[in-house]
């Protein structure tokens, strides 16, 4: 198996407040990854950290066999490489559903509006989004917008997509009609890390899962293995908070 | 009787109300623009992130530090006050001899471009910080951030400041009469005096004056809507998924 990405002694800390420690952890090609943890346990930082919107304190992310905190690395290139899923969607409010998946292709890739266009139109199909494409993104509901940046983030043609708690801020219904674009990408082979609260898809859809638990991964492994028979305690304890609850 | 004299100024003095009319417009239009571009500079460069060390954050302090006195004193100190250093100021101490029309405009572009400098600066911290996250996250970089997503939406937002702006030059530019520019109110001034009817004279330069600034606010409105777009967007009647899209997002990988 080929590491797409691989984070070596990763730590991370606020000011004294130490949020990850000694972070070792791969994702592979074509590989599922679900990241699970209680709120405060570091996997939306390690999240961040992976694609630089929080500087990491110390170790390495070695991606393609450079680690790119290197300072020559340059890090706009790469981050075009890591399609990136927000909580709050964070679609460019200026710009209308079509023009967001556009704009980066266009500016960053260089492609033409053509080409950048027909690509967009295609993965807006793939989300189901295509009949909305003249809309403003004050004009959709919060599935909707979701599933338009998975579709920008698609659209940059990335190696790895992450997604950082994607339906943590979506009304309950909405949340299925995001959790269905995701599996279908999933099975569609697309390399995928995701931080997520939702078991029953990390069960089902994830290759591997990590469980963080205060700034560390207390256990990795199959989801057979994380849910049907942990070995640590503090996973055992986390699942069934969140399966009880 | 008034109303009289009101028709008489104005049939009489029309041109010369129409020419101040349009000098006060012309410094207040370009003043405003002039001012909107220093204050755009300003404000990009003033939201700059900060280098962790090295040269570039010796430059950009230092460059800070600058900005930061210009706009502290250009709003500190009253127009009509710049307006008499600038033009007779810099005649006497050094020589520098401006025309009067320069002078009007480059004293209203450097004092709007403070207001608006800190105008832009509210605008750009204004726009959400997810929209940094996202325009980064696909690989931008500050610039291409700024061009592409933050500069837009902070200029949709200023707008009604910089609309506010542009109104109280119109009114503002008056005071430059003491630098002797033919705008409106110099030139009511030399009709008033020269009929001794200053209520009819300046009568008719409030309404000058209100005409104007009336429709600047309407233009200005009208372009916040037009920047807006509709409020309703049009389906794009295409067909769903079809297989073969499915298959060739499989393929991709």
């Amino acid at each position: 198996m080929e590491p797409i990405i691989e984070v070596k002694h990763l730590s991370k800390s606020f000011g004294a407040n130490e949020v990850l420690k000694d972070i070792n952890f791969s994702v592979n090609k074509g590989e599922v990854v679900c990241i699970i943890g209680a709120s405060g346990s570091g996997k939306s930082t390690l999240l961040r950290c992976i694609n630089l919107l929080e500087r990491p304190s110390g170790g390495q992310i070695i991606y393609k066999g450079e680690n790119i905190l290197d300072d020559k690395h340059d890090v706009y290139k790469y981050r075009q490489k890591l399609g990136m899923v927000f909580q709050q969607f964070n679609l460019f409010n200026n710009h209308n559903v079509l023009s967001n998946c556009t704009v980066g292709q266009i500016k960053l890739l260089k492609r033409s509006r053509e080409e950048a266009e027909e690509v967009a139109l295609r993965y807006l199909r793939v989300v189901g989004m295509e009949q909305y494409i003249h809309a403003k993104p004050r004009q959709l509901s919060g599935g909707q917008k979701q599933r338009v940046a998975i579709a920008r983030a698609l659209s940059m043609d990335p190696d790895v997509m992450l997604f950082d708690e994607p339906t943590s801020a979506l009304d309950p219904e909405m949340v299925g009609e995001v959790l269905k674009v995701m599996k279908l990408l999933a099975e569609s082979g697309l390399t995928m890390l995701v931080v997520t609260h939702e078991m029953g898809f990390a069960k089902e859809v994830a290759d591997r899962v990590v469980f963080m638990d205060q700034g560390v991964i207390a256990e990795e492994g199959p989801p057979e293995q994380i849910f049907n028979n942990p070995r640590q305690e503090r996973t055992r304890e986390f699942l069934k908070r969140v399966l009880n609850a | 009787m008034s109303l009289e004299w009101i028709v008489r100024i104005v049939s009489e003095y029309w041109p010369m109300f129409l020419r101040g009319a349009g000098v006060t417009l012309l410094i207040s239009i370009i003043g405003t623009l002039f001012g909107s571009l220093i204050g755009l500079v300003i404000g990009v460069i003033r939201t700059m992130p900060m280098p962790a060390r090295g040269i570039k954050r010796i430059l950009l302090k230092t460059v800070n530090g600058i900005l930061a006195a210009y706009i502290e004193f250009f709003r500190g100190t009253p127009m009509i006050v710049q307006a008499m250093v600038i033009f007779y100021g810099t005649a006497l101490a050094f020589g520098i001899h401006m025309e009067r029309l320069t002078a009007a405009i480059f004293i209203v572009s450097i004092n709007t471009g403070a207001y608006m400098a800190e105008i832009v600066r509210g605008g750009i911290i204004s726009v959400d910080k997810g929209q940094y996250e996202a325009a980064q996250a696909i690989g931008m970089n500050h610039f291409q951030t700024m061009m592409n997503v933050v500069l837009p939406q902070a200029i949709r937002n200023i707008l009604p400041a910089t609309g506010n702006e542009f109104v109280i030059n119109i009114k503002d530019t008056s005071v430059l009469n003491v630098i002797s520019v033919t705008e409106l109110y110099f030139q009511t001034k030399s009709v008033a005096g020269n009929n001794f009817r200053y209520f009819e004279a300046f009568f008719v330069a409030c309404i000058i004056y209100f005409i104007m600034t009336f429709t600047v606010t309407r233009i200005l409105r009208y372009l916040e809507r037009k920047l807006d777009g509709p409020e309703t967007y049009t389906l794009n009647q295409m067909q769903v998924a079809t297989p073969e899209d499915m298959l060739r997002l499989t393929q991709r990988n």
